[in-house]
């Protein structure tokens, strides 16, 4: 991207810079910067520091991500599962998207439920659609589907079930 | 000519008490509230002023299974709401009818076939009266099931119904 444009962009310059300001604290937690997709601008966290990079984003005034607008999960074969986390400040006024990308065999990821409630039951749903293992979620459950149910639904590998309790699942 | 013809006083009728007994019944199907999606606003259509299903004895919407007699499932079924319907199915007193309303209801509708926590047709758990098509079905639709069921009703047999003899295996 050209230097014009990029000052044209900043969402993206935001993005970079509050990348170097928490690698001057946490070292080498961003991992990554995305700029040049179609949505918003992302970051990269190294997965199992996200839930304190998270609470000194929300604690921090420089920062002050009072407010997790969405967690989510994305599937990305073959080797990718996503959580999407979208922050947003009222004080400042700003967005920033952070993402965890965890390994597909064994999605991993400390939960943030102890520094936003709300992310309870996000949690709840990605670990319901996509398997992902939030390690210390005081309730990971599944939320939308049945507890007995077997399987992920929204990995992209995912084969629906024949039956379910014994009433056919088929058209 | 009957040969009792003008030998009764006044006021007084002869019939055969099964068609009294489907004429009470026809005329007080009391539904249980079963809404489940967009078909159960158009539920609520018919049950409002416009179109007044209370003219047909099916106003009173009871929110206990034990007071109806009539279940119209409204809207999309999931598996974990079948097993919910089913148990309110059961606890509602003989005679007792269903009817299916809108596609999903039917047959899945636009779930039926990706859907894979969407029960596809409601039949696969309770036995069906009447179908009523559309997504969502009008109003006038809803009464046009509610006077078909009516006329089924009315050709049921209670007192006149022929029993089968109890046969004991091995006896």
């Amino acid at each position: 991207m050209d230097p014009e444009q990029e000052a044209a962009n900043p969402a993206a310059e935001y993005a970079e810079r509050l990348a170097e300001r928490l690698n001057e604290r946490f070292a080498g937690v961003a991992v990554k910067v995305e700029k040049e997709g179609a949505g918003d601008p992302w970051i990269a966290i190294d997965p199992p520091r996200i839930a304190e990079v998270c609470r000194h984003l929300r604690d921090d005034p420089e920062h002050s991500f009072e407010w997790l607008m969405c967690l989510s999960g994305v599937d990305r074969p073959p080797d990718t599962i996503e959580v999407v986390y979208h922050l947003h400040s009222q004080t400042h006024g700003r967005k920033v998207v952070l993402k965890a990308l965890l390994d597909r065999e064994n999605p991993r990821v400390p939960t943030v439920d102890p520094v936003w409630k709300m992310a309870n039951w996000h949690e709840r749903e990605a670990y319901d659609m996509f398997g992902v293992i939030f390690e210390g979620h005081p309730d990971l459950r599944r939320i939308l589907l049945p507890f007995d149910w077997e399987g992920y639904p929204l990995r992209k590998d995912y084969e629906y079930p024949e039956t379910y309790r014994g009433v056919s699942n088929k058209p | 000519m009957s040969p009792i013809e003008n030998k009764l006083p006044d006021g007084v009728l002869v019939t055969s008490l099964d068609t009294v007994i489907n004429w009470a019944r026809r005329s007080s199907v009391w539904p249980v509230t079963f809404g489940l999606a967009c078909c159960a606003i158009e539920m609520m259509a018919t049950g409002a002023s416009r179109y007044d299903i209370d003219r047909f004895g099916s106003g009173p919407f009871r929110a206990t299974p034990r007071q109806a007699d009539l279940m119209i499932v409204a809207g999309t079924v999931n598996h974990q709401m079948a097993s919910r319907l089913k148990l309110l199915y059961d606890q509602m007193p003989e005679p007792k009818y269903v009817i299916s309303m809108g596609s999903c209801a039917n047959a899945g509708g636009p779930y039926w076939e990706h859907g894979y926590s969407v029960l596809k047709g409601v039949d696969k758990v309770v036995p069906v009266d009447v179908y009523v098509t559309g997504c969502p079905p009008r109003p006038e639709s809803l009464l046009d099931a509610l006077l078909n069921l009516q006329n089924q009703v009315i050709k049921k047999k209670t007192i006149g119904r022929t029993r089968k003899p109890i046969v004991v295996e091995g006896a």
